[in-house]
């Protein structure tokens, strides 16, 4: 054996005995939810009466407004009686220092998905020490997961949530999304959506791989519509109105604010010199030359400022991996009480 | 699109095409999750190194894509109980669509990214070298900002008049010269893309059609 062999054994050796030690005193690594029981009859109850005081608002009774009510109503109390004995349970994850209250109990599945997250973070950190079998798991696991995760989301919100919608809302209002207005009518145009849907996916196909090229320029030159305009107003128009700012600062008594001054000159002075760097249809030489090369230095205490800011913000990340590994999971610190002391 | 910016009885359209675009991003999101799984049944048909991970995959593509598309676990819409599809795919405590997310999807990705923290770290402290004036005014700003946004940054340079201490060294660095830095840089992006736009829309470049073209 290696000496990277031993180190990984033994780091193993003693993270299993310290996992089970803990595990076998129950000091970790639990979950506990609040379980609420919903019913449907009174769920439908409840809206029943809200529509009764919407009736009792109304001065006018015989308005559109009041029959559309009164027809919802009448509609509701039909459906009470398709529910009656319906119901089912909903778990919200509340600390370990909730347990022992009415309705949390301890929940193995957050309990299963705790240790799962955990030992799949570890698998990833462990890529520090060096490439290994448990880090290209999670990663082939975190491929196909991610892959899925956005297939799903474009299933739900992008082709039933807008396209099922608009072409087919009865049967949408049946099934998935009853809240789908009663008034909503087939909206025949998204037709041509779908079937360029439908040329895309031929890109799929040995064979039929041209036939995507028809939705592919037609995304694509959507894209550079929107993007022509929406750059040219947010990044291009706005950024240089932005620029243009008091060099002078004038507080209300007619004083010079030389902080906020000195703020505009340098921030007009940045863009200006950074701009001249950028534009190479004259020779970076004298003049031109000098500012250019303030423009560098510009861009490089951006560079450095852009740098710094990245870095904390995956040192963010890192720190609340470590808190879900040694505070959720380990029990092992408690910066935010919650447990209260139950180690 | 753009003639709907100039001509008022085309505006709906922008809106339209806008929703049209919505649809075929979600069409997009599955040609390429049926890409990812075409490349990786056939190295695993094929044998290929390292095929046992592309099971993996697939394995985790296909469960996840089950349960998300069964609303595996989810409950109806309170709202809408004799609706059983009607509930929302996320949700907590039941949706196991939820389970996979908050404890697979969302702990690997973040530590994923996590990880190039210390990457970032590791390869600045071997590239970057105080050589001349540039490069100190990179390391130098870069210095302040990862101390400033820290507690030690403000407790390590209490003692400097307030102007000078790090954490409003930091402020005045990120609001005047990084915004004014990104300014300009996104201001010739800006110009480029409009630039790239127009070639496309003329047709002078094709390049997203194929190499071959």
């Amino acid at each position: 054996m290696n000496r990277s062999t031993i180190i990984s054994m033994l780091l193993i050796l003693l993270g299993g005995g310290f996992l089970i030690f803990r595990t076998s005193t129950g000091r970790m690594g639990q979950s506990y939810a609040r379980v609420i029981q919903i019913n449907a009859e009174d769920s439908l109850q409840k809206q029943l009466e809200d529509l009764d005081d919407k009736i009792a608002q109304q001065t006018d009774k015989q308005s559109k407004a009041s029959q559309d009510i009164k027809a919802s109503r009448d509609r509701l109390e039909q459906r009470i009686n398709s529910v009656k004995g319906q119901s089912w349970e909903t778990r919200t994850l509340v600390a370990p220092r909730h347990r022992g209250e009415e309705n949390v109990d301890f929940n193995w599945p957050m309990t299963i998905g705790l240790w799962v997250s955990a030992f799949g973070m570890i698998a990833i950190l462990s890529f520090l020490f060096q490439d290994n079998i448990l880090y290209k798991i999670s990663e082939a696991i975190l491929i196909g997961v991610s892959a899925a995760y956005a297939m799903v989301l474009g299933f739900w919100d992008g082709i039933v949530g807008i396209l099922f919608v608009k072409l087919t809302p009865g049967i949408v209002r049946e099934t998935v999304i009853p809240a789908t207005p009663l008034e909503a009518e087939p909206n025949w145009i998204y037709l041509v959506p779908l079937i360029l849907s439908g040329m895309l996916l031929m890109r799929l196909s040995p064979t039929g791989n041209w036939i995507a090229r028809w939705p592919l320029a037609f995304f694509i030159g959507l894209t550079a519509g929107f993007r022509l305009v929406g750059f040219l107003e947010a990044d291009f128009v706005h950024q240089i109105q932005a620029t243009i700012v008091p060099l002078v600062v004038l507080e209300a008594d007619d004083t010079i604010n030389f902080g906020a001054t000195l703020k505009n000159i340098l921030t007009v002075l940045t863009v200006f010199c950074v701009l001249i760097y950028f534009f190479f249809s004259i020779e970076h030489e004298g003049v031109v030359g000098g500012i250019a090369k303030l423009g560098i230095g510009f861009l490089m205490i951006t560079f450095g400022a852009g740098f710094g800011y990245t870095v904390m913000g995956r040192i963010a990340l890192i720190a609340e991996r470590m808190s879900v590994l040694f505070d959720d999971w380990l029990w092992l610190i408690d910066p935010t009480a919650k447990r209260l002391g139950l180690f | 699109m753009i003639v709907s910016y100039f001509v008022p009885p085309a505006q709906s359209w922008k809106d339209d095409f806008a929703i049209w675009f919505e649809i075929l991003a979600a069409f997009a999101f599955v040609l390429g999750a049926g890409n990812l799984l075409k490349m990786h049944l056939q190295k695993v048909s094929s044998r290929q190194a390292g095929w046992g991970f592309s099971v993996i995959t697939i394995v985790a593509f296909l469960v996840t894509l089950v349960v998300g598309l069964g609303k595996v676990g989810v409950n109806p819409n309170a709202a809408f109980p004799e609706y059983a599809w009607s509930g929302n795919k996320m949700e907590p405590g039941s949706s196991w669509f939820w389970y996979i997310f908050e404890y697979v999807y969302l702990p690997l990705a973040a530590t994923m990214f996590a990880l190039l923290a210390f990457f970032i770290a590791s390869a600045a402290f071997r590239a970057f070298r105080a050589k001349n004036i540039e490069a100190i005014l990179l390391l130098g700003t870069a210095f302040i900002v990862l101390i400033g946004r820290t507690y030690a940054g403000i407790i390590l340079t209490d003692w400097l008049p307030e102007p000078l201490r790090f954490d409003r060294l930091t402020e005045f660095i990120m609001d005047v010269f990084n915004s004014a830095g990104n300014r300009a840089i996104m201001i010739g992006i800006s110009l480029g893309i409009v630039s790239l736009s127009l070639k496309i829309l003329m047709g002078v470049d094709r390049s997203y059609l194929g190499s071959e073209e």
